[in-house]
Formats: C-alpha cells, structure tokens, sequence
C-alpha cells in the first residue's frame, strides 16, 4: 500500500468519490498555488469502497468552501495545524455561486454580456437545485465552466 | 429605489395597493394628468413591441411626463456592440425611469444593477413579462371583484407562452384558485411550473387537450397565440398554430358570467365573432394595461 506523509499545516479533505480528486484540484484553482499537494486516488474506503482523498498545504482560508459544498458536501475538510487535525468544516450548500458553472441557455444575457459574472442561486434546498439568477435556467450536469 | 423584474417583486398587500390606485386613475384621470410633469420615460426596446411600448409611452403621457427611447436593437448603440450594463448608465442621465424589452432572458436584471433609476422590465425573452402579468391581474380584479376562489383555463402555447407562466406565479398567491392548462402536447405546461409552482404549493389543475371538454367549468379563459418566434423550426410552427381556435360554438359552451383574456396580439385563436360577445374583455385589457402601468410609474417614482 502506497503512504503519503501527514502534512504540518493545511488541509485534507477525505471523503471524496472516486475519480473526482482532479476536477476538485482544478474548481479550487489548487493549481494556481504554489504550495505542495498531494493527490490520492482510490483509495480503500469502509464507508464508500473506494474514494479519493486531496492533502494540501497551505492556509485553510485559501480554499474556497462555498465552491466544496456546490461540488459535493458530503466531502470531509479536516484542517491541520502541527500535524494534527484541529477542526473539521462542515460544508453546506452555498445560497448562491458565482463563476463556477456557466448558463448553457441560448437566450440567456449571459451569453453575449460582456464580463458578467456567472451567478447560479439555491431556489430548493431540499432538492439541491440551483437556478441562473438571471433566466431561473435549471443547474443540470455539464455546466461546469 | 426599486425595479419590477417579475410579478412577484411586489407582496400581495403592494400588489393590491397598486390596483387600488390603478382603479382610482380609472375614475379620476384629471387627478392624475400632471403627476408626472418634468419627468421622462425611456423606452428601451431591444425587439420589437408596438403594443407593450405604446401602453408604457401612452401611460407616461397620460400622467403629463414625456417618453423617449428606440424601438429596435437595430437602431441602438446595441448595434454596434454596447453592452446593456453601459447603454442603460447612460440612459441613467437622460431620463428618470426606463420600460426595457430585451430579447435575452435577465437582459433587465443587468440593467437594474447598474442603474442609477428605476428599471421595468418589459419582457425579456421567454422568461418574464411582469406588466403583462399586472394587466391581467387587474383586469380580473376589476371585472371579477376579485383574484380568488375561480377556475381558470390557460390554453395555447403553455410551454414558451411567457405571460403564461407569469399569471400562475402570481395567481398561486391567491386562495381557492383551479387552474386547467388545454394545450397540445407539444405545448404543455414545462415541469418545473408543474413541479415547483403547483405541486409544491398544493395547487389543483389538471392537463386537458380539448377546450371543449373543460369549456363549461371555467370562470376565466386565458387564450394564448401560438409564437412563430419561439420555434427553431417551421415546420412545428405550422403544424400546431392552428390547434385551439376560440369560435362562437364553443362561447355557447361557456358560463355566463366566464370572461375570455387575450395577451394580444391575435392570430387567428380567437374567431373575430367573439369579439361582440360581452365575455370578451381582452380590449378591455388593454385599457387596463395603461392605467396599470400609470399606476406603476408613479409607485416606483414614489409619487404616490
């Protein structure tokens, strides 16, 4: 079995699905720090099987959570300091989110005004349904911008 | 300062309030004729709309205000590329509120956040036509005596009729209200009206194909045109224009006191017999339509 090392100071968060560790490192811009991060995939799971788990060190205020929760809020955040885990984060879905998913709809004034943020807003909790603030277009799959 | 995005920016108690003072324009106009003096309306139509702008211009006037504006995205700076963010900072300095149709859905609710007056929007795509909603709502209010306790029957094209949709996000609000979509199945209601607005709030409908068959229950027959600009294809639109065509026949089917709206324009949906039919009030509307808006212009310029 493969080790990576407990990291000083920073966060890991567990609980991610299989094969969804790379997109997560590319929503929270991971690439654009220049701190080390440690990718891991698939590994064994009781409660999920398999799952994938990102290590990173760096200040916890650097990561985005609003995003974390949008993507999947059943992920794990366990924020490090001397090597051990002081906190965990509970992530919720955020009320609204901007930048992260792109209105697909044709008629949309997102589609031809110039630099308009993306905005997607929580309408059903309970279904966990987000709609474009500006045409209500529903938030389905393969949104991502 | 506020905007009207969609029907539901004001609460029941606004609502009612401004049809009271629609209402009371109805029956005093002299009252209102200089409560607008020295201000200016600006018409910013992005697409074309004889009849939503003539009612905003008309209203203005009406009040004693002046109108200025276009009526085309062909004869904007929208034609030479200028974003609405920018074209509506400089209507900003020209006028003191603006009526804006767009043909891009949210296209108003961008201009609302830049601007330093007070925006409507005056349909934006498909999605929301709220002063068409506040038309309708008014001229039930008025020649009901009321917005409750009624069936009412929404025919036509359910799934891109925009003022469709609008009536039944303003409507839910209101007590012992029935609704019956009569559309083909091409046309029917989208699921996320039948889902998130009806199934959540407990709202009785159902789903018929003939206008017929549900003709003699309705208290209010809201017809609907079949748009070409809706359709990507011709061939769709030829094929179901001509599905529910209103006729005297099925008038004589309806209750006595069953009252037909129209959004306007016509077609050919409502045979021009109907026209002398007392229960037919969608010219009505439009009367109603102006004095509505009068009453909105003044609300968000906070003259009344």
């Amino acid at each position: 079995m493969l080790n990576v090392g407990k990291i000083e100071e920073g966060f890991v968060l567990d609980h991610i699905k299989a094969g969804k560790s790379m997109s997560i490192y590319h929503d929270l811009k991971l690439d654009r720090l220049d701190c080390t991060v440690a990718i891991i995939k698939n590994a064994k799971s009781n409660k999920m099987g398999k799952k994938d788990i990102l290590k990173v060190e760096c200040d916890i205020d650097m990561l985005d959570l609003d995003i974390l929760g949008f993507i999947d809020h059943n992920i794990t955040v366990n924020v490090i300091k001397d090597g051990e885990i002081v906190e965990k984060k509970d992530l919720v879905l955020p009320k609204e989110i901007k930048n992260v998913i792109k209105c697909k709809n044709p008629r949309c004034i997102t589609s031809i005004e110039q630099e308009l943020t993306h905005v997607f807003v929580l309408t059903d909790p309970e279904k966990e349904i987000y709609r474009c603030k500006y045409c209500e277009e529903m938030y389905s799959g393969n949104m991502r911008k | 300062m506020r905007h009207l995005m969609s029907p539901l920016d004001f609460s029941v108690e606004e609502l009612d309030r401004l049809m009271d003072i629609a209402s009371d324009i109805e029956k005093n106009r002299d009252k209102y004729a200089h409560m607008c003096d020295g201000k200016v309306l600006a018409t910013c139509f992005y697409e074309p709309s004889t009849r939503t702008r003539l009612s905003f211009e008309s209203a203005m006037l009406h009040l004693g205000g002046r109108v200025l504006g276009f009526a085309s995205a062909d004869s904007s700076s929208a034609a030479k590329g200028e974003s609405v963010s920018d074209t509506i900072r400089i209507i900003s300095c020209y006028a003191d509120i603006c009526a804006m149709r767009h043909p891009k859905e949210g296209a108003p609710m961008v201009a609302a956040s830049k601007s330093r007056i007070p925006v409507i929007n005056a349909g934006d795509g498909g999605h929301q036509h709220p002063t068409q909603t506040l038309t309708d709502l008014m001229t039930i209010r008025s020649l009901k005596g009321q917005l409750g306790n009624m069936t009412i029957g929404l025919c036509g094209d359910l799934k891109f009729g925009r003022t469709v949709h609008s009536l039944i996000n303003a409507l839910k609000r209101y007590p012992g209200i029935n609704f019956i979509f009569i559309s083909p199945e091409e046309l029917r209601i989208p699921d996320y009206i039948r889902i998130d607005v009806l199934d959540r709030n407990n709202i009785p409908y159902k789903e018929v194909i003939k206008l017929e068959d549900v003709m003699s229950e309705l208290d209010i027959l809201y017809m609907t045109r079949v748009q070409k600009e809706r359709f990507f294809n011709e061939e769709d639109y030829v094929r179901l224009k001509d599905f529910y065509i209103l006729t005297k026949e099925k008038m004589d089917m309806a209750k006595k006191d069953m009252m037909v709206l129209h959004p306007l324009p016509r077609v050919n949906e409502i045979s021009v017999e109907v026209d002398d039919d007392p229960r037919a009030v969608y010219f009505k509307q439009v009367q109603y339509g102006m004095y509505i808006r009068m009453a909105l212009i003044l609300t968000l310029l906070e003259l009344v």
